[in-house]
């Protein structure tokens, strides 16, 4: 039973890990916590200097801003367009999470509690939007129809990009949901719905509130789809400023508005997830000895869930992707000299797997002294850790530019300098992998080796280690998608002359060479693809070494 | 576990090769004898750029690395880079980024013989920077909509009640700039947000993120008319063919404030360790070689060297009449960027 077995991602976004009611984080087991409470000083060193590195482009923002005179931020935010601009990002943000939880929740039920046909080739195509480009996704949709434009456009497009942030936590918590108490409840005589609604609603609830929190997130930060859309978000009035004034102190200090968006989203999705996690059962049940899941039958439903399933995989992958195809078969079209394809490709993968790496090295400090520390300044450092993801992209790059010039002026444009901006961009993707899975090892066979006579670091390589190698895989998986399709920052980033797949794309689409331009997007999501079916095997492995079976 | 370890080893190798590849680009540029690298950050149009750096490396000996992105963005990272800045030469497609950089003492002086290669009202005042094309703003129209007697003679008409629904465009693009200003040169400031108001409430939903987009919509007839530079009607009819045009070009009357040639240009960084081989770059843009490789291209600009002649579908710049203002005049952007934000535009 596939189902049975908790994924990498599955606990991923759980903003509580106590919500999993795995003995690591569950009360009880807390207090008898071998690894104590105080965090040994080189855990907390490592993420501390993590997290520092996390806050540059914040303290950056702030330098800049310092130097604007105050006079011309207020006068800039008391706009009526400003009003109209925050309205905008409000109502595309509560749209865009409505509609990608709904679609995320129905397309986790229907493929991890269901007997739907074809549930691996669906899991698959679910992750796949993950690695279409924003820039390919706008405007493919612009040139196919001119209806897809203004809030109605953004929230289709986003809501299809980004449902997957949400559907995989999801679907792993509900794989990790035991079936009984649903059942006892419709045992009882509650409607199906209502049930839903009072049992397996609050057992999937932490992860889905974390998926909601970077949908958020990412919406806040997004510029370049909304651009193509014609449709205003706050960071408009960012991009305007810095365009048409090359004004960057005004911009970073509008920036900081970005920031003041995120921390609420943050706080909001921290307080709800508290209050929600005391009468979570998921993990209650979920790591006793026997997990139950019970598969339903579609019934008479199996014809339109399918036709869903299509209609969603048709919008998601296979417009972006056919568009892709199309514009290969028209004629070339260019004088640009060619940007060799397999160098670029090769630039692609090296950049973006460097910085699954380092983000997934950086992550794992903040991630266990987090979960198995917990502690104030555990649960600070975690929630910095997903500041970056509301920074646009062009604010971080430009952060980098900064402090690679000032501080380390020898990494200016080179590949490391690239790979540490990625890492810092992408770093939640790592931590809430990587939180979810460590959340999963228990502390006690970690104990067990010390009191073998292990010492703490050896006891973490050779126990730990191998028990969140899922998690692990997942983070890196993740930062390599989001890197692999990342532009911005790339153009300003890359080393002179250089090129990835997404740039060499860029370079061709703004000399509407589309025939020589596709090329560079095919072989993006054949590339993206990879990680995401890798992904899915996890997914699909019965109980596997790092998973909890070791406490039962 | 193995995938772990295969992404791992893969990357890791992959960072390693990239760091090495890297290092020997730089070996390879330094110890190949008399051949310099310069690096170009480019906020041109990419594919003019690379015809002139292919020929000026063909005649040089000069290798030219290019960056490529938007000049704002181009002209930001100088900015930031300042001193420390690894670009000797900047290229952008108007003039404010350029007047921007000077007014922060980041260009070098441009030498004299590449200044006097084009008449002097189109190089910067200060000597900073030199002017290498120009653009002019026009009408764009859609012919099954529109004929040439409707238009209007001045940009100020387009913002009459009369063009409401009919008009279009890019107001975050840097190409409406030099209009705003050359607007509010003449009708002063309140004349000129009045203007961009007008158009705010005439373009209704026809706002759109780019020029390009803007002429495609004018040619499929979603909007009748637009005040764009020349150039994207004809690199439209270049990527469609002159059959599936349905729009033209008009030019407003003689010395109308939005009549506007705006000017496309380069400057040496300040902080340039390469500044021979940069400004011979320079003098390479302005050449009658380099321009007759603009006049060619796909870019529809006006070389602005006496005697190279434009692509042969332009009206001669010697036939228009624009508003008589001077690249400093049209300044660095700050003015039009305020009065777009008083007009709640951007």
């Amino acid at each position: 039973m596939q189902a049975m077995n908790g994924s990498p991602l599955a606990t991923a976004v759980l903003p509580d890990a106590s919500a999993f009611g795995s003995p690591a984080a569950g009360d009880g087991a807390q207090a008898a916590d071998p690894v104590g409470r105080r965090p040994p000083w080189p855990l907390t060193g490592t993420a501390a200097l993590v997290c520092t590195a996390l806050l540059l482009p914040v303290a950056f923002l702030i330098w800049q801003a310092s130097g604007v005179g105050w006079s011309l931020i207020t006068r800039l935010l008391m706009r009526r367009v400003t009003l109209t601009l925050l309205t905008n990002t409000v109502e595309l943000t509560l749209a865009v999470t409505t509609c990608a939880a709904l679609i995320a929740l129905g397309a986790a039920w229907c493929i991890e509690r269901t007997n739907l046909p074809g549930r691996r080739l669906w899991r698959v195509l679910m992750l796949l939007p993950l690695a279409i480009p924003d820039f390919v996704t706008g405007y493919t949709w612009s040139s196919l129809s001119p209806a897809v434009h203004g809030l109605g456009g953004a929230v289709l497009v986003m809501t299809l990009g980004l449902f997957p942030l949400i559907y995989l936590p999801v679907a792993a918590a509900l794989r990790r949901a035991d079936s009984t108490l649903y059942e006892v409840a419709r045992g009882l005589g509650t409607g199906r719905f209502t049930a839903f609604l009072r049992v397996v609603l609050p057992q999937i609830r932490p992860a889905l509130l974390g998926g909601c929190l970077l949908v958020t997130l990412a919406l806040l930060a997004e510029f370049g789809a909304f651009e193509i859309l014609r449709f205003q978000t706050f960071t408009t009035e960012i991009f305007t400023e810095f365009t048409l004034g090359f004004n960057a102190p005004a911009a970073s200090a509008l920036s900081l508005l970005l920031v003041l968006l995120s921390l609420l989203a943050l706080g909001a999705e921290h307080i709800v997830g508290r209050r929600g996690s005391g009468r979570t059962t998921a993990g209650g049940l979920a790591s006793a000895r026997v997990l139950r899941i019970r598969r339903y039958r579609l019934g008479w439903a199996t014809v339109p869930v399918i036709g869903g399933f299509v209609a969603l995989t048709g919008l998601s992958v296979g417009v972006p992707v056919s568009t892709v195809v199309f514009w290969r078969f028209q004629a070339p079209d260019t004088t640009l000299p060619p940007i060799p394809l397999a160098g670029a490709a090769w630039n692609t993968v090296t950049y973006a797997g460097s910085a699954a790496i380092l983000a997934t090295v950086a992550a794992f400090p903040v991630a266990l002294l987090f979960v198995r520390h917990r502690g104030r300044l555990g649960t600070l450092f975690e929630r910095i850790g997903y500041l970056s993801q509301g920074l646009p992209g062009l604010v971080l790059a430009l952060a980098l530019v900064f402090f690679a010039i000032h501080a380390a002026y020898p990494l200016y444009q080179t590949p490391e300098l690239l790979v540490v901006t990625y890492a810092i961009m992408f770093f939640p993707l790592a931590l809430v992998s990587l939180r979810a899975s460590l959340v999963q090892a228990p502390p006690r066979l970690e104990e067990t080796a010390r009191s073998l006579g292990c010492r703490p670091a050896a006891a973490l390589a050779r126990v730990t280690l191998p028990l969140v190698a899922p998690g692990i895989a997942a983070s890196a998986a993740l930062v390599f998608l989001a890197a692999v399709v990342e532009l911005t920052a790339t153009l300003v980033l890359i080393p002179s002359g250089a090129h990835t797949l997404a740039t060499a794309f860029w370079a061709y689409q703004q000399n509407s060479s589309y025939a020589s331009a596709s090329r560079y997007a095919i072989v993006i999501v054949a590339i993206a693809a990879v990680p995401g079916c890798l992904l899915q095997r996890w997914f699909d492995r019965g109980p596997g070494r790092g998973e909890v079976r070791g406490q039962s | 576990m193995v995938g772990v370890v295969r992404i791992a080893a893969l990357a890791a190798g992959g960072l390693l090769a990239g760091s090495l590849a890297a290092c020997g680009g730089a070996a390879s540029a330094g110890s190949s004898g008399p051949a310099q690298t310069i690096t170009l950050y480019n906020g041109q149009h990419e594919q003019t750029t690379q015809a002139l750096v292919a020929a000026f490396e063909k005649e040089t000996g000069i290798r030219v690395t290019v960056r490529s992105d938007a000049e704002a963005v181009v002209t930001g990272q100088i900015l930031q880079e300042g001193a420390r800045s690894p670009a000797d030469v900047i290229y952008t497609e108007n003039s404010p980024p350029l007047e921007k950089l000077q007014e922060q003492h980041l260009l070098a002086p441009v030498s004299a013989s590449t200044l006097a290669s084009v008449p002097a009202r189109f190089d910067s005042q200060a000597n900073d920077w030199a002017g290498v094309s120009a653009r002019v703003t026009v009408l764009v129209y859609n012919t099954h909509a529109l004929t040439q007697a409707q238009l209007p003679a001045s940009a100020l008409d387009l913002a009459s009640p009369k063009w409401k629904g009919k008009f279009g465009f890019a107001p975050s693009e840097t190409d409406l700039q030099p209009v705003i200003t050359s607007i509010t040169r003449v009708h002063g400031r309140a004349a000129a947000l009045a203007w961009l108001k007008g158009l705010k409430a005439n373009a209704e939903s026809n706002v759109y993120p780019d020029n390009e987009t803007v002429m495609a919509k004018i040619n499929s007839g979603q909007v009748q008319i637009a005040l764009i530079n020349n150039y994207y009607w004809y690199r439209l009819r270049l990527q469609l063919g002159a059959a599936a045009m349905h729009s033209a070009v008009a030019h407003l009357g003689a010395g109308d404030s939005g009549y506007v040639l705006d000017v496309s240009g380069a400057g040496v960084l300040a902080s340039s360790q390469h500044k021979t081989a940069a400004q011979k770059f320079l003098a390479f843009l302005v050449s009658a070689q380099g321009q007759a490789i603009i006049a060619h291209s796909d870019s529809y600009e006006y070389p602005l060297r006496p005697g190279v002649a434009a692509a042969a579908l332009l009206t001669p710049l010697s036939q228009l009449s624009p508003a008589s203002n001077t690249v400093a005049d049209l300044g660095d952007g700050l003015l039009p960027l305020r009065l777009l934000q008083q007009a709640q535009l951007g």
